[in-house]
């Protein structure tokens, strides 16, 4: 999985089934030290993360069906989880 | 997914089975702020109904396969969706 920072919202009404009635969150992903890698994803929402919040991305495809319960969608990121906190060993 | 518009379409008479009349488009990943970024590559187009200029959403590796009529199908980038907006949040 990968640290994000949810940046944004992308809407799309027509779309393939499994994205309907689902918010997809545009993901700026992050590294150790919260700073942005450049990198970025739109992830299906699946927690209902905000604004502005770090969040965990996971980016593999038989995961994210398994977590939307939708066995054959095109779907490969979801957001799983939103975090409170990173704790580093010095 | 990311974010891609669609410059162009493909045309492939002799194509593998599962493809035959499967849209083939030209797309151009983006960005957040919608520039350009990397290649563009040949998608599926799994909503059939995007269109040249379309804004739209594409899904890469396996899953594309999934967003055909009938997967799994080869190919490796797909359309799954075309976007009405994106919305942006301040800091």
């Amino acid at each position: 999985m990968k640290i994000g920072r949810v940046a944004g919202t992308v809407v799309t009404t027509i779309c393939s089934p499994v994205f309907e009635g689902r918010a997809l969150l545009f993901v700026d992903l992050l590294d150790l030290d919260g700073k942005e890698t450049g990198a970025d994803v739109i992830a299906v929402d699946a927690v209902g993360a905000g604004a502005g919040e770090t969040v965990l991305v996971l980016d593999e495809g038989n995961g994210a069906r398994q977590v939307l319960e939708a066995p054959n969608a095109p779907v490969r990121a979801v957001v799983v989880g939103v975090i409170d906190e990173l704790e580093l060993q010095k | 997914m990311e974010l891609a518009r669609v410059t162009g379409t493909v045309v492939a008479s002799t194509i593998y089975e599962g493809l035959e009349g499967v849209r083939l488009l030209i797309v151009q990943p983006l960005d957040r702020k919608l520039q350009p970024r990397g290649r563009p590559v040949v998608a599926a187009d799994g909503v059939a109904m995007a269109a040249p200029d379309d804004l739209v959403t594409i899904v890469a590796s396996r899953e594309a396969s999934l967003a055909l009529p009938a997967p799994p199908g080869p190919v490796d980038h797909a359309i799954v969706g075309i976007v009405d907006a994106v919305e942006e949040w301040s800091r």
